[in-house]
């Protein structure tokens, strides 16, 4: 009895071929398949803070305000590793840099979140920015490092220096206005971070980046400098990432060393490797899913942190694409045996 | 067009650990010249181009460009005044597009400066100053070719794709390592009238190859390089009879007499 | 007076931590961010074993070390192996791999005041006015121990031979049949053997901590970035220079800023000499 062989043969479906040109927008079916994924992302999330709260209780309206701030962390992530080629295992560092940051300004200063969060938005980036710049024309692992090392080394520094409120942190931040502002704005904020991010890698700009990942002799010789465009990589999830941190301190109506938690800096990592490296949106629903776990988690303490870990490991170790790249997948393409 | 020196490389020194790489090799280059470096494998040759672009740091020497000094330079500073390489191990972008594979090249601050191909001024859509830049080289423009993934062109395209690279920085002096190899002869044959149009638009080349009948044909002086340190320079005719050549290249026992095609 | 003794004593403190992390980084180009945690680990092992299992001290700190070669052994062939060669998921496994231990540990109870080790010999003695106890005498002595332990090995052990083959050319070892993967299984057993030994002479300064182990993996790699990753000699030459550099400030300046010392370490070796001031030039050497 002959072996007969087989091999996985995938190929775009129809409606994707159709849906490259021009001529897309000729048929309802095929602007659908273009538009639909992401109208379900947006509205989905718009619909979050309207659905949760009435199902699960009050509490969970700050989890989605969470999820968020870690998404934007993610978003970061994602864009840094898998588009520039830079892993950053500190996402602690620019929550707690612009955490710190909003919170100066506005006890010191007594300015309004409408002008601290931007304010600590391009402040932090700068900050962050200039604290890597030393990693950044040397081999990845060393921007791994200093990233890692920040959140540690800032913390007991604040802690032993007494400096900032020391261990107390800043009291008395101002908050929200309104808790629908509260909500809202952060959501909005994810969104057109999630589609700046994407419209940027499609862009020109983003060839560069991915070339800085790829093949960086290449872009050397092409005269560009790999120092600068890690840079400006670096300055945009830093910007990301402070964002999100500014806005959780006025959330909490406080700044303080927990700021450069743990958690900041697994979560976003075990989401993008959850949710599919290099999709940007696979990140960033992966934090809607972790966040809610974990805060569910929390009752085990420290445990949760274990918990993602090893699912992380798993993640790795296996190989997986992650859920958003295999879904995207099976959107574009099917797949069949063929015989050899 | 010719005249003045636009390259001195002057005692380049380079040793990795225990190795002599380079060993004060010197020489002068005048602007709008093919220059050829040959010399057998391990001769320093790439190290060499290594260290004149600044992606090797070299023990002691110095290079001038034009009258600057560029010896410590750092690679895309060298880039960015008009002095390119090619790579030997082609590195194009392979999921992309042909074309796109050019749009880094025009983010430099030099490609930016000098301006689109089509008369001066500032880059419009660098997506059509790329097909430019292509048909420059060859492409032919209104097929698909340079719409392919580059990881499906054949090596012949890949090499001009890595000219392409330089040509979009408007280089005055392109470092060419080994673009003829790799190439079947259909591929080399059409690739030496480009070779001889680059001249014509006044880029200087240097060439390092080790396919010497195709070298001859377009380098106007060649020097050789063995062991890291410079044999001798000259006219192709008069090095090829210097015996320190030959036995360089084809060691002391057998002594052949190379023929020349005029 | 009092400078010099406790900056030896700091030097080698830190010389033993980071030797095992240079080690394992030098060999398989592998950056063990879960050093701090084998470190906290081999602690309260040491301290089960005493107390819960009632064994003797010396036999648990035997038990020990071996168990944590096995550990690092370990956990190259069944986690590291997998991602080999793919640097952003090699940092990512250790990190996480690290953190799981760290804060299961911290679940697990063990946090406070309560864990302590005993120390080997009880006393103290004089050295030119200066109080030394013996615990602190034995870190110095043990430093030496290792430190000639490891030059001797990797200059006349045909395994430690080829280890150095490895770290200095991972190609060329290769061709000549020596495998790179058995050699990254011992250097990983020995990375986490040697950061289980620091932590045998260490700890009994002091408590258990969790924090200890995030501390450990920050000075460890303060003083392998210093020194060069990857090079030995250079991580025991940084750890006498940032030892020193710690004692001082202590002394002069005031005790909070040990960690401001190592961050700033860190940087200025960056900005300055990425490779490391003392190891060997040829790690940022651009490969065309």
């Amino acid at each position: 009895m002959d072996k007969v062989e087989r091999r996985k043969e995938r190929i775009d479906r129809g409606i994707k071929v159709r849906t490259e040109g021009i001529y897309a927008v000729s048929s309802w079916q095929e602007v659908a398949y273009l538009v639909l994924p992401r109208l379900v992302l947006i509205v989905g999330l718009l619909l979050l803070p309207l659905i949760i709260p009435p199902l699960f209780g009050p509490y969970w309206k700050r989890v989605i305000s969470y999820a968020a701030i870690y998404g934007l962390l993610a978003l970061g992530f994602d864009f840094l590793a898998h588009f520039v080629g830079l892993v950053s295992l500190g996402g602690a560092f620019f929550i707690g840099v612009g955490g710190y940051t909003a919170a100066i300004l506005n006890i010191s200063l007594g300015l309004s979140p409408l002008f601290t969060i931007p304010m600590a938005t391009v402040g932090g980036a700068i900050i962050c920015t200039l604290l890597l710049l030393p990693a950044l024309p040397l081999r990845g692992v060393y921007f791994a490092i200093v990233t890692l090392m920040y959140p540690l080394a800032l913390m007991r520094i604040i802690e032993a220096l007494n400096i900032f409120g020391g261990t107390d942190g800043i009291l008395g931040v101002a908050g929200f206005p309104n808790t629908w502002i509260e909500q809202y704005l952060i959501i909005l904020i994810v969104i057109f971070a999630l589609f700046g991010l994407r419209r940027l890698v499609n862009e020109d700009i983003g060839l560069v980046f991915r070339g800085v990942k790829d093949n960086d002799q290449s872009v050397r010789a092409s005269g560009l400098s790999i120092t600068l465009y890690k840079a400006i990589a670096v300055f945009i999830a830093s910007g990301l990432g402070c964002l999100g941190g500014a806005y959780l301190a006025h959330i909490y109506m406080w700044s303080g060393i927990s700021q450069f938690a743990l958690d900041f800096s697994v979560i976003p990592i075990a989401a993008t490797v959850i949710g599919g490296g290099g999709t940007l949106v696979g990140p960033l629903l992966g934090c809607f899913f972790l966040v809610p776990i974990s805060e569910w988690l929390r009752t085990f303490g420290t445990l949760r942190i274990v918990f993602y870990s090893v699912i992380l490991m798993a993640f790795i170790m296996f190989r997986s694409e992650g859920v958003m790249v295999f879904a995207q997948r099976k959107y574009h393409q099917f797949q069949r045996w063929v015989k050899v | 067009m010719s005249g003045e020196n636009i390259l001195e490389v002057t005692d380049v020194c380079k040793s990795f650990g225990g190795v002599q790489a380079l060993l004060n090799v010197s020489f002068t280059i005048q602007q709008g010249d093919v220059f050829g470096i040959i010399g057998p494998n391990g001769s320093g040759k790439t190290t060499l181009i290594n260290c004149i672009t600044g992606f090797i740091k070299m023990n002691s020497g110095k290079i001038l460009y034009k009258g600057k000094d560029i010896s410590y330079k750092a690679p895309n500073q060298i880039a960015n005044l008009g002095l390119t390489r090619t790579f030997q191990i082609m590195r194009p972008y392979y999921s992309l597009p042909a074309y796109k594979n050019l749009i880094i090249p025009l983010f430099s601050p030099r490609a930016r400066r000098k301006g689109g191909w089509r008369g001066g001024g500032k880059l419009g859509d660098r997506g059509t100053v790329s097909i430019d830049i292509l048909e420059e080289i060859g492409f032919e423009r209104d097929s698909f070719v340079p719409y392919k993934l580059a990881s499906s062109l054949p090596t012949g395209y890949l090499k001009r794709l890595e000219l392409a690279r330089c040509l979009a920085l408007r280089p005055d002096l392109i470092l060419c390592d080994e673009v003829f190899s790799g190439l079947s002869m259909s591929e080399i044959a059409s690739m030496v009238p480009l070779i001889e149009k680059l001249q014509m638009d006044g880029i200087t080349l240097v060439m390092i190859e080790h396919r010497l009948r195709e070298l001859f044909r377009v380098a106007s002086r060649v020097m050789v390089l063995n062991f890291g340190e410079k044999l001798t320079e000259g006219i192709p005719e008069e090095v090829m009879q210097d015996e320190r050549v030959k036995e360089a290249y084809l060691g002391s026992e057998k002594l052949l007499d190379y023929k020349f095609e005029a | 007076m009092d400078i010099l003794i406790y900056g030896i004593i700091n030097s080698f403190s830190l010389a033993l931590m980071a030797i095992g992390f240079t080690l394992v980084y030098g060999i398989s180009r592998l950056p063990n961010f879960a050093h701090g945690a084998l470190y906290v680990i081999t602690g309260f092992g040491v301290w089960w074993f005493v107390h819960k299992l009632h064994l003797n001290y010396l036999v648990s700190i035997l038990l020990a070390l071996a168990l944590m070669g096995m550990i690092g052994a370990a956990i190259y062939r069944f986690i590291l192996i997998r991602v080999r060669g793919m640097a952003t998921s090699e940092i990512i496994a250790t990190y996480a791999l690290g953190l799981a231990i760290l804060e299961f540990l911290r679940w697990g109870g063990f946090k406070g005041m309560t864990y302590t080790l005993p120390v080997f010999i009880e006393g103290s003695v004089n050295i030119g006015g200066v109080p030394v106890d013996f615990q602190r005498m034995m870190v110095i002595g043990i430093g030496i121990v290792v430190v000639s332990f490891m030059w001797l090995f990797t200059h006349f052990n045909r395994t430690g031979l080829a280890l150095r083959g490895m770290a200095q050319d991972e190609h060329a070892a290769m061709m000549l049949g020596i495998d790179s993967d058995r050699m990254a299984v011992i250097a990983m057993a020995m990375g986490s053997i040697l950061a289980g030994l620091s932590a045998i002479v260490l700890l009994p300064l002091g408590n258990i901590v969790v924090e200890a182990g995030y501390n450990v993996l920050i000075l460890s790699i303060a003083v392998c970035i210093v020194g060069g990753l990857g090079s030995w000699v250079g991580a025991i030459l940084a750890a006498f220079m940032i030892g020193f550099l710690q004692i001082i400030t202590v002394a002069y300046i005031q005790s909070h800023f040990q960690m401001v010392v190592a961050l700033l370490a860190i940087i200025v070796t960056l900005i300055l000499r990425p490779s490391g001031f003392f190891g060997k030039q040829k790690e940022l050497e651009e490969r065309v």
